[in-house]
């Protein structure tokens, strides 16, 4: 029941049946069933042949082709326009991937000289989809939990009760919370996608709904290279090449998260 | 034995009616935030607990304390503490409710609470927490009543309560320690990541819930025939002083570990809360007001004129209860998340409407302790062991 539960959540999110984030779980439930009889929606809804596959997907950011604010911030609307991001301004803001200075995004590798254009540098932040997630560990509900086939860490919306016992787990930061209904912040609804409700932890997916399609991550297309998306598991795959070829650092490797974003300094 | 909190002076009635109008105005600020979202508190993205989430930390310990009494009283046959034994333990019944309901309120998604039951996730220690807050409270409300009726009757309580109540004393341990758990599991978080945190949380428990309930007991002293007896008073005034000296003792650690070490995200969250940090110093005064009263507390308990001076007492114990809810029920949530993850501060102060929730929820636990406390005192006039 669980998983097939999960499934269809993750199906109906891809499915305009998701797009009113269903609040109540009673009714995710009737439709998981109605869902497990109806054949002719497993067809319609059966994985996609064209589908990435991968078994560890993994990023890598070359910060140095990504110096200016004018190239990270059409990355940041790839992602928050297909995702539904709401634009809330204040210091209950949601994002999913954004920028930020060395000294905030590598805390444990302060310099007092640090090179001046790395000063300047902006930073893609996003979720690490860590390997140990101590997001899912904490979570009380398995709201939030890794997808053992990839290693991509999720969300269910329609389980999620906002505790924020995630946020105060996640060690970078990469977890909001609706503190307020998000869709009067949503410039242009993407109806391919759900919106949110308030009271909801999110973050990014790494795109899971486009892997599924056979798409690259909406903020890997957008980056003109700049950003390497693969499977870290196949020692042929590019982002494998590319972390043969760099030296590339994690953000705070010490905590035993194993993240899986890597970024060329 | 409920009809015994039916009747009583007007005063009695008046104090129930202030608590509903608190408790009604909260309510109303809490359907707002029901509809519009935890938008209304000061919480942040970088600050994602707050107010709520201290009290149920600070009222896990108040609840806990209850073993200060029922620990002498059972496994050293300590005759004394019998008396006051029942309000200490309605105490943590409701204590425990509002730590629930400080997690109810905190909830984005209330209606899904369940949730936490329907998805058993045994590594989540919030999992934990509310199993074993449910239980503490089941075998409290079962201890207590047993045993007031016992005494309603003039009979000795049945046997079997015996080991409800050994069970108990083990809980109330178990209920702080997950309570501690839930931050001192935490990567990144550099002021709740040490292992003495459940240590902590239970000298300041020990310290602060004892002080809370001698303080309520003595003011039913003046309110009623109750008295817990000037023995009582003075051994628990003893009790609270050893866990406050502990507790005092066991912060020192943490500074000395941060401070000698250097290492910077280990002082980090205590710079931020007792000088500042980037120009932000929103709870310094306060940091610094309770570290004063925490001197000032232990200058009035440790030497015995002082701590026997029955006048001065409610003094002391009001400066301690001040102190440690600063420390833990305030500083503990602001220092886990200030510095933030980026190394940066995002400042926290609840907003308004917080502390009227806030408020409202004390406001339920103070109506709940009223009711109980009426009828075990009514119990106690009625069979003549009040005094
Ligand atoms: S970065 Fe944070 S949210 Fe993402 S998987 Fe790691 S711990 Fe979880
Ligand atoms: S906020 Fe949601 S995802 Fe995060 S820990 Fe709570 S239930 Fe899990
Ligand atoms: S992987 Fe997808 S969801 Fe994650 S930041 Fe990139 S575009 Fe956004």
């Amino acid at each position: 029941m669980d998983k097939s539960r999960r499934n269809f959540i993750r199906l109906a999110s891809l499915s305009a049946l998701g797009m009113g984030a269903a609040p109540a779980l009673a009714r995710a439930e009737t439709a998981s069933a109605v869902y497990t009889e109806t054949t002719e929606a497993a067809d319609m809804y059966g994985p996609n042949a064209n589908a990435l596959e991968g078994t560890h997907w993994g990023m890598v950011i070359d910060t140095t082709k990504l110096t200016t604010p004018e190239d990270i911030a059409p990355i940041v609307e790839a992602c928050h326009s297909i995702h539904n991001v709401p634009d809330i301004g204040n210091d209950q803001e949601i994002k999913w991937i954004w920028s930020a200075t060395f000294h905030e995004s590598f805390t444990e590798k302060h310099n007092h000289y640090l090179a001046e254009e790395i000063h300047e540098r902006p930073f893609l932040l996003l979720c690490n989809h860590c390997e140990h997630p101590p997001c899912c560990r904490v979570c009380p509900t398995q709201a939030t939990f890794k997808r053992e086939s990839d290693g991509v860490v999720l969300m269910d919306f329609h389980r999620c009760i906002g505790c924020r016992f995630c946020m105060a787990a996640c060690p970078y930061g990469a977890r909001s919370f609706n503190f307020g209904d998000p869709r009067p912040y949503i410039s242009q609804i993407n109806h391919e996608f759900p919106t949110r409700t308030r009271g909801v932890v999110e973050k990014c997916n790494f795109c899971a709904e486009r892997l599924a399609k056979g798409e690259e991550p909406a903020c890997v297309e957008a980056s003109n290279g700049a950003i390497i998306f693969g499977d870290l598991d196949d020692p042929h795959s590019e982002v494998r090449e590319v972390l043969k070829e760099h030296f590339t650092i994690r953000r705070k490797p010490t905590l035993g998260t194993q993240p899986s974003v890597y970024y060329i300094i | 034995m409920l009809e015994k909190a039916l009747k009583g002076k007007p005063s009695y009635w008046i104090w129930l009616f202030v608590l509903l109008s608190l408790i009604g105005t909260a309510s109303i600020v809490y359907i707002f935030q029901l509809v519009y979202g935890l938008q209304i508190t000061g919480m942040s993205r970088d600050v994602s607990w707050g107010l709520y989430i201290s009290q149920l930390t600070y009222l896990v310990g108040v609840a806990a304390s209850a073993v200060m009494l029922v620990l002498p009283a059972y496994f050293h046959h300590y005759k004394e503490f019998k008396r006051m034994i029942i309000l200490g333990e309605f105490m943590a019944i409701a204590a425990v409710m509002m730590c629930m309901l400080f997690v109810l309120v905190d909830l984005g998604q209330p209606q899904r609470m369940l949730n936490i039951f329907m998805y058993p996730s045994p590594n989540s220690i919030l999992f934990w927490d509310a199993i074993v807050l449910n239980v503490y409270m089941i075998l409290n409300i079962i201890i207590g009543w047993i045993t007031l009726q016992a005494e309603r009757n003039q009979v000795d309580p049945p046997k079997w309560i015996k080991k409800v109540i050994y069970l108990s004393i083990i809980w109330a341990f178990s209920i702080h320690t997950v309570t501690a758990f839930l931050y001192s599991g935490l990567p990144g978080r550099h002021y709740w990541l040490t292992a003495i945190m459940a240590a902590r949380f239970l000298s300041s428990a020990f310290c602060s819930g004892p002080a809370i309930l001698l303080l309520l007991a003595l003011l039913l002293k003046k309110l009623t025939e109750f008295d817990p007896g000037t023995q009582a008073i003075k051994t628990l005034a003893k009790i609270i002083t050893y866990a406050m000296c502990v507790n005092v003792f066991f912060f020192l650690l943490e500074l000395f570990t941060a401070f000698y070490s250097g290492i910077p995200g280990h002082q980090a969250p205590i710079i931020y809360l007792f000088s500042g940090w980037e120009g932000h110093a929103e709870w310094v005064a306060f940091m610094w007001t309770a570290a004063a009263l925490a001197i000032l507390s232990l200058v009035l308990l440790i030497p015995a004129k002082f701590r026997d001076n029955h006048a001065l007492l409610p003094w002391t114990l009001a400066i301690l209860v001040i102190a440690t809810w600063i420390d833990k029920g305030i500083g503990l949530m602001v220092g886990g998340f200030t510095p933030n993850v980026y190394e940066a501060v995002t400042p926290y102060t609840p907003s308004l409407w917080e502390i009227i929730i806030t408020l409202g929820v004390y406001g339920i636990g103070a109506l709940i302790l009223t009711v109980l406390w009426k009828v075990a005192v009514g119990v106690k006039q009625e069979v003549g062991t009040a005094t």
